[in-house]
């Protein structure tokens, strides 16, 4: 008896098995439309499309200290790397770790990003590019140290605390990678933060503001001297 | 590091002062730009093709032809552009590569001259991107076989003083050469056949006497048909031995393909002869006497095609490989189905699983001979089904076997084609001289067949160079002055180290420095600046060559390494814990030269002091200055003082 059934029921399997092959075969003829869902790929290309164009040539001279030979050779680099005009974060991170092969230049590139992302949609563009690097690059000591304040305090609150401070040592640190010497043991960074908040907090309530920072820096004569550093990098 | 990337490293560098407050150290100084200029357009006229493009642009590769200060050579005062009498339509793809940092392989170009152009750049082709590189790869490997074949076809030549055993070895290998050659070599494939007809007629049956079974002949001529096995055989051994004294390594000649099947063909009658008349070991007799057909494989000495047929299969391994495991697959499903479904119907013969696998390798292959054949319905259904899968499943490797045959024979064809055509060439060649009668043609045309010689004579090294970064090409391109672009990117890789007050290290290094952590060592320091610049040096190195993989130019870890050497330090203290053991053996040129090699690093984990050394050291900028520095006491003045 129960061969019969399996007999029958592999009948029945055969015969719904012929079915869809004959559906799927008329489907794939086009005499039938058997439609699907899920027609997502379309939307990818919306995004792709976004295209940036900067601002004038003469109002970003206005608002940056570029020459108009600077801006343009800024422009081509740029417009090389991202033909649609914007750098999305994951661009930016990759463009970043390439400069740092042997460690993980991610978050730190996180931070950088939002540091040069002026106003938060996510995407640079070449204003804002080149507005971060006129500070960077042409301000005065004081633009600077502000821009570097404005790095390190990740929610832009005005104070640096030590979690934010942790975590921005912690992105350096990991731009090293695994191969040093000596070795990073994983207290380096906190021990680096305590350092700094030693040298920076004044009033040793926790946070560092913006007036404790820049004060300390100008006092330091190693930052104020590397902060000439890069002079002549255009 | 890619072209785009380069245009960001201002940027990468601006973004450094991020650093500055946290570091505690202070930062080394910046590559100074010698002559900066503004960025201005050159005019490169290439066969009277003019192209234009920034100098940055070609500044990016500065390990090339066009990014370095060699193609001043080619700068025309009074045009006041570079020209270069090259193919203009070759060189539109490696100023491409100068732009956008991918190198392209046009189809439609000869892959030898797009090879003498990139090598004419200086541009190493492993670059090519991954568009292109399969393209490339195929048919520079096609020429490369084209070019091996003819090489073959000029060891023809007889050389002298060839010993004995030589000229037996190339008599066997090449029956064409000689007379005696092509004799033995036609004696011994007549009896290779004479051999195989001899077992297959043994087995027919001859006539007999009428009250008696059919006997087959080999069995009523016994003596008749021993005398010809005796004598094949006897060909056959004194083949195989001469053969194996005239091969050049005994060893490998017995491992290879050809002489097996000569052992495996002359064995079973050894073996008959030892063991005569024993009944219980005649059954084994028998099955050797099936050996006795490998003689045939005996032709494929005789016969290209078949040569050709066994290299085909086993360069298709792969896809043989995976013909059988499909079909395996399929196999198994469509038995259990078919076993299942025809369980049910009586005097079925479907009895078991492994029973049913008959019925579905037939039906897969379409042979179809009928000795089984579903009854049901669901087994109708299911065996309609496998036998329309059987026909996907076989048809679908068997083109790409196919393809691989054809081209192999097309490669033959063109080799014999080739040998005509040389005779063809030389002839007209003295046809000509014989015409102008003068010396000059004749110079004129072996200065062409050296020339052509010398050319492939200059490939070869230069290819060398890709397997080995090490040779001299590379030398002299390192002792030239050095990018840039590579000194700022290093100084930011520099500025970084300060910033954590740890060092980059190569994998080696550290794994090393943790193994041999026990021992404390206290080197003596040489003149700071020669051991520190080793080290780093090495140091450093060994860091861009592990990880030069995600930048495209394959060049640049061969590059990257004199500024190291170059690296400026920090004007004031130096701490004790950047300081190494300057490794004995090595010198600033090999660190130089040999990338790939891991230098016998031997710094040690010391346990660190706290002892500062402060020494000034005068910083130092120029590259030429620091390559001037003896590679002496680099590896002098070094005192290992074991552990107390």
């Amino acid at each position: 008896m129960s061969v019969r059934w399996e007999t029958e029921g592999l009948q029945t399997v055969g015969i719904v098995c012929l079915v869809i092959m004959f559906l799927k075969l008329m489907h794939l003829l086009g005499l039938i439309d058997i439609t699907e869902t899920d027609d997502s790929s379309d939307s990818d290309l919306e995004l792709s499309t976004v295209r940036h164009q900067p601002e004038g040539l003469d109002q970003l001279q206005a608002q940056t200290k570029f020459t108009r030979k600077e801006l343009q050779s800024l422009y081509r680099g740029f417009k090389n790397e991202c033909p649609s005009g914007l750098v999305d974060e994951e661009t930016f991170k990759s463009i970043y770790s390439q400069f740092f092969p042997q460690g993980d230049a991610t978050t730190y590139a996180h931070f950088l990003f939002n540091a040069f992302d002026m106003d938060r949609n996510g995407s640079i563009r070449f204003e804002d590019f080149v507005i971060g690097l006129s500070v960077l690059l042409r301000g005065s000591v004081t633009e600077k140290l502000n821009w570097a304040f404005n790095l390190y305090d990740i929610n832009k609150d005005g104070y640096i605390t030590k979690e934010e401070m942790l975590a921005i040592m912690k992105s350096i640190y990991d731009m090293m990678g695994r191969y040093t010497y000596p070795c990073v043991r994983d207290e380096a960074p906190s021990e680096h933060v305590d350092k700094f908040f030693q040298k920076m907090d004044r009033n040793r309530d926790g946070v560092v503001t913006i007036e404790e920072f820049i004060e300390t820096c100008q006092k330091d004569e190693n930052i104020m001297n590397s902060m000439q550093l890069f002079e002549n990098v255009i | 590091m890619a072209a785009g990337v380069a245009a960001w490293l201002p940027f990468a560098r601006a973004a450094a002062i991020g650093w500055m407050p946290v570091a505690n150290l202070p930062m080394p100084v910046a590559p100074a730009e010698k002559n900066k200029r503004q960025d201005e357009l050159i005019i490169l006229n290439v066969s009277g093709r003019r192209f234009q493009t920034w100098r940055n642009t070609l500044d990016r590769y500065p390990d090339t032809l066009l990014g370095s200060s060699e193609k001043e050579f080619f700068y025309n005062e009074e045009t006041k552009e570079y020209f270069f009498d090259r193919d203009p339509d070759v060189f539109r793809s490696v100023l491409n590569f100068y732009r956008t940092g991918k190198l392209h392989y046009p189809r439609y170009e000869c892959i030898s001259s797009y090879d003498e152009e990139l090598a004419f750049f200086g541009i190493v082709p492993e670059i090519i991107g991954d568009c292109c590189y399969e393209e490339y790869k195929d048919r520079k490997r096609e020429n490369a076989e084209r070019l091996m074949d003819d090489q073959e076809d000029n060891k023809d030549a007889k050389l002298p003083n060839m010993t004995f055993r030589e000229t037996m070895w190339r008599a066997f290998e090449n029956p064409h050469t000689s007379t005696m050659a092509l004799v033995f070599y036609y004696v011994t494939g007549f009896f290779i056949a004479v051999s195989v007809i001899t077992n297959v007629v043994e087995t027919v049956p001859c006539g007999s006497a009428p009250n008696q079974k059919e006997v087959p002949c080999g069995e009523r001529y016994t003596v008749a048909f021993f005398c010809m096995d005796t004598a094949c055989v006897m060909i056959f051994t004194v083949e195989y031995l001469m053969r194996l004294f005239a091969a050049p390594s005994r060893y490998r000649f017995m491992r290879s393909v050809m002489s097996i099947i000569d052992v495996v063909a002359i064995l079973p009658y050894y073996i008959g002869l030892v063991m005569t008349d024993n009944e219980d070991v005649s059954g084994a007799f028998v099955t050797l006497r099936v050996f006795r057909v490998f003689r045939i494989f005996k032709f494929s000495r005789h016969s290209q095609g078949l040569r050709i047929l066994g290299y085909t299969l086993k360069s298709c391994a792969s896809e043989l490989g995976f013909l059988l495991f499909s079909l395996t697959m399929a196999i198994i499903i469509f038995a259990t189905v078919m076993f299942y479904a025809e369980k049910g119907s009586s005097s079925s013969k479907f009895t078991s699983i492994p029973a049913s696998f008959w019925y579905t390798i037939v039906t897969m292959t379409t042979l179809g001979y009928g000795d089984m054949v579903p009854k049901t319905i669901a087994g109708k259904i299911f065996g309609s089904i496998c036998s329309l899968s059987g026909v996907l499943v076989i048809a679908l490797p068997v083109p790409v076997i196919v393809s691989n045959f054809s081209r192999i024979y097309h490669q033959n064809q063109r080799a014999d084609k080739r040998r005509a055509q040389k005779v063809q060439k030389a002839r007209l060649a003295r046809i000509r001289i014989s015409k102008t009668g003068s010396s000059n043609a004749f110079l004129h045309s072996k200065r062409n067949g050296l020339f052509n010689e010398a050319l492939e004579l200059t490939q070869l090294p230069y290819k060398m160079n890709l397997s080995d970064q090490g040779s001299t090409e590379d030398e002299k391109r390192l002792s030239k002055s050095t990018s840039l672009l590579e000194s700022q990117h290093h100084h930011l890789l520099h500025c970084l180290e300060k910033t954590t007050n740890h060092e980059f290290v190569d994998e080696q290094y550290y794994q090393q420095s943790y193994l041999e952590g026990g021992l404390q060592n206290y080197p003596s320091r040489s003149p700071s600046l020669s051991s520190q610049d080793g080290v780093t040096g090495t140091c450093c190195t060994r860091r861009t060559k592990k990880h030069h993989t995600p930048l495209p130019n394959a060049s640049a870890p061969a590059h990257m390494q004199p500024l190291t050497h170059t690296h400026t330090h920090p004007q004031g203290l130096q701490e004790l814990s950047t300081i190494h053991i300057q490794p004995l053996s090595t010198s600033r040129s090999s660190l130089n030269m040999r990338v790939d090699e891991p230098a016998p690093l031997n710094c040690q984990s010391s346990q660190i002091t706290t002892a500062i050394i402060s020494i000034p050291t005068p910083p130092v900028t120029t590259p030429e200055g620091d390559a001037r520095l003896p590679a002496g006491p680099a590896h002098q003045n070094v005192v290992k003082v074991s552990a107390l």
